[in-house]
């Protein structure tokens, strides 16, 4: 086999500078200004244009980035970061503890996601231009897992302070303090990034340039590989039958990893509220009746793992002591007349990102018909899907969603009931509510020591699966396809998203 | 009538076209009769070449859907998407047509700058924006089909309104002091009904193609299979699996071929003096 997995040996080599490498970004972000938008193709693009405090290693472990040391009181409820000194924006401004101040107010108005991590946040105090202190209302287990780039992203202060946020014209040509700086975007063609040249680690970034192609057909996409024009096909961007055959073409290399960070699960949001999906055994029914086994071998290529529960396997606390579900169409039905359904219609959404999704939704139809279930499938875009979702109209809708790495960042938001809030996505539109669980999510997030944690996560996840608030489908994997000569553009727990910060071209 | 059907069967096309519409609306009727598992049901492995197991003649796509059974239901929404769609265009045709050529004047000027409205923009695209407008379903591609073809259908009906309103058999119906609606419905329709029969079978074999086109596209209806659907959904494996993509393609190509053949010999009946032989 030509193809190899990248390895250590990679890292033996001395970097050489210079080259220009394109790589397929899909679908076309809606924005870049990452404080903002926090799509998928957005966090890859400018990841790189934008830094956090902190980076995590393919294990989780914090890193150094803008911050360069921390330290935590004995009591675990101050956390103190020492920002690294001589830093710049892209525009030549110096990067201070305000612009770290600013970033956080701004964030907890624009980013859904840091504001609910920030919720344990007491106080942030600065003391020094280069030093920021955090106080804890409580300990918050995770707390050192919310600086990464996409989830707290740092935006200039001189530029966005008392502006219209929406509105600024920088959102457009985002100024960051990253390897990278965005030059110009071709809607529907391409976005360029080209070398920070004052970049705050010596002698990085090794590449001259980036360019994102946009190619919106999935075949064109791997025909662009083939021919040369792309050299980086990051997670998800080919369809995944042509994963194998692209793997296979000379000097090409393939990876799972660089996904840790976002463990992607995807599952079935079911309606809780009305109609037979209100019923605990029609969920369980529809559990038993998919064949997650066949979703995986043949829909996805073999790629990824079928969940047992909420949490994947890659994040921390989980278990798979819980309630297996098994392909069982014989015990769908029973538990569907156990349930008293009649053959009332239901409607299934497919997740309109492409074919992979889209047959998907095709097979998970008839896998509930054959268990005697009336599907009608609802066609959408992305947007129209979502906000159908947000506005609690749909019976059965697929996602997947990123868990961050601790359940008390990804997990427990789309479970608790405090996290049912119409008009959004992403949350618990599903509307299960169980105090107990709300009360061990909470207890959880404060918990010490992690043994504690420990406890009472897989309590939580036993009690998940018995209700199947969702229908959890498969841990996802994304492999990420590029040219051998790319070296060293996937040394993190987010992968391509800040990657090519270290990326060099083997020329 | 009896002489309509013999000059029909004396032209070949004619003869071809109704052979395969007749074989095409068999299989549209009776097929899933004979197979009456669902084509979105997954048999045998995925990706099994055609020609090698009996049960799955023409093999399996990507999920292991028999294609065979894809081709068999397809029939039944391209067909049904192609009559009912020209028939909701000529319902909406004809009379705009027959009103503009018969009333003149104002009530022409108005209503042909109305169907000119519609054929200023390019159909497919109008197609495409009202499906995804009104939510991919079979209702709603019937009617964006029927919106974007009954523009020909009334400026044709105007032509041969305008023709035959100056006749003697109409001023005299006109004399006699027959009401309008009759003259329109009774005299001057049933005259200019031949071109707009010939138009009509064309009209189907487009409409089987936009069907098509818009399933390709993915925009259509997502409970149904039809051929288009299949070559959409088959295109991104074609270096892999061509029968998926192929078997479907062929269907769409033969029936449209048939109609356009029964166009021809529709034609050429109903038209004598332009007859090839008179040529």
């Amino acid at each position: 086999m030509v193809s190899c997995w990248l390895a250590a040996p990679a890292l033996a080599q001395e970097p050489k500078t210079g080259g220009v490498i394109n790589a397929v970004i899909q679908p076309e972000p809606p924005g870049l200004m990452l404080a903002q938008v926090q799509n998928g193709p957005t966090q890859m693009v400018s990841g790189n244009i934008f830094e956090g405090l902190l980076r995590y290693s393919p294990k989780l472990d914090p890193l150094p980035e803008l911050a360069e040391s921390w330290s935590v009181s004995e009591d675990a409820k101050t956390y103190t970061f020492k920002l690294k000194k001589g830093v710049t924006w892209h525009d030549g401004k110096p990067f201070t503890a305000a612009d770290v101040l600013f970033s956080i107010e701004m964030l907890k108005q624009t980013h859904a996601r840091a504001r609910t991590n920030l919720a344990q946040v007491d106080k942030v105090e600065t003391p020094d231009q280069h030093t920021v202190v955090f106080t804890l209302k409580q300990p918050f287990g995770p707390f050192l897992g919310i600086f990464e780039v996409g989830s707290m992203p740092m935006v200039p202060k001189h530029l966005y302070d008392g502006t219209d946020w929406k509105t600024n014209p920088y959102n457009n040509a985002p100024i960051g303090t990253g390897p990278f700086m965005f030059k110009e975007w071709q809607k529907g063609s391409f976005i360029r990034l080209v070398k920070n040249p004052n970049y705050h680690e010596k002698g990085k970034p090794y590449l001259d340039e980036i360019y994102w192609q946009i190619i919106p057909d999935a075949a064109a996409r791997s025909v662009a590989y083939e021919t040369g024009k792309v050299d980086v096909l990051p997670g998800g961007s080919v369809e995944n039958f042509d994963v194998p055959r692209l793997s296979k073409l000379k000097d090409t290399c393939v990876t799972g990893a660089g996904w840790e960070f976002f463990s992607p699960l995807a599952w079935l949001w079911l309606n809780n509220r009305q109609g037979p999906l209100a019923d605990k055994r029609v969920r369980q029914a529809i559990m038993y009746a998919i064949d997650r086994d066949f979703a995986k071998d043949v829909i996805w290529n073999g790629l990824g793992k079928v969940a047992t529960g909420p949490s994947a396997s890659t994040i921390k606390f989980y278990t798979d002591d819980v309630k297996k579900y098994p392909y069982d169409p014989a015990k769908a039905k029973a538990l569907l007349k156990e349930a008293g359904y009649k053959g009332e219609k239901i409607r299934m959404q497919p997740l309109a990102y492409g074919e992979t999704w889209q047959r998907w939704g095709e097979a998970v139809k008839q896998n509930l018909q054959d268990a005697g279930m009336t599907i009608e499938t609802i066609a959408t875009d992305v947007a129209g899907g979502n906000q159908k979702i947000a506005e609690w109209d749909y019976d059965i809708a697929f996602t997947y969603l990123y868990q961050y790495g601790d359940p008390a960042l990804g997990v427990g938001r789309n479970y608790i009931s405090s996290n049912i809030a119409k008009g959004q996505v992403f949350n618990n539109v599903e509307g299960y509510s169980n105090p107990e669980i709300d009360k061990l999510f909470a207890e959880g997030a404060v918990a010490t020591p992690d043994s504690k944690r420990k406890e009472i996560y897989e309590k939580a996840q036993k009690i998940l699966v018995e209700d199947v608030p969702v229908a959890w489908m498969l841990e996802l994997q994304f492999p990420t396809i590029m040219r051998c000569k790319v070296k060293n553009l996937i040394t993190t727990g987010i992968g391509v998203n800040d990657g090519f910060k270290d990326a060099w071209l083997d020329k | 009538m009896k002489q309509f059907w013999k000059s029909m069967l004396k032209s070949p096309s004619g003869v071809i076209g109704l052979v395969i519409l007749l074989l095409a609306i068999s299989v549209a009727l009776f097929g899933p009769m004979l197979f009456p598992n669902s084509p979105w049901r997954m048999v045998q492995r995925p990706f099994l070449p055609p020609f090698t197991l009996s049960t799955v003649p023409l093999g399996t796509d990507a999920l292991g859907r028999d294609v065979f059974a894809g081709m068999i239901f397809g029939a039944r929404v391209s067909l049904l998407v192609g009559l009912v769609s020209t028939l909701v265009a000529l319902i909406v045709g004809m009379p705009i047509g027959a009103m503009a050529g018969y009333f003149g004047g104002k009530v022409d000027d108005a209503l042909m700058r109305f169907t000119e409205f519609f054929q200023t923009i390019p159909s497919f695209a109008l197609a495409i924006v009202l499906v995804a407008i009104l939510q991919p379903s079979i209702y709603s591609i019937v009617a964006s089909i029927a919106i974007v073809s009954w523009p020909p259908v009334a400026r044709l009906v105007r032509g041969e309104v305008l023709s035959l309103r100056t006749r003697e058999y109409v001023q005299a119906a006109v004399v006699t002091g027959q009401s309008n609606s009759w003259i329109i419905l009774r005299e001057i329709l049933p005259n200019a009904l031949s071109p707009v029969i010939v138009l009509a079978s064309l009209m189907v074999a487009t409409a089987i193609l936009l069907e098509s086109s818009l399933s390709f596209l993915g925009l259509g209806d997502p409970n149904l299979i039809s051929w288009g659907y299949m070559v959409g959904a088959g295109r991104t494996v074609i270096r892999q699996a061509w029968w998926i993509t192929v078997f479907p393609g062929v269907a769409i190509l033969i029936s449209v071929l048939g109609l356009n053949l029964i166009g021809e010999g529709l034609n050429d009946a109903l038209n004598p003096r332009l007859s090839r032989e008179g040529r």
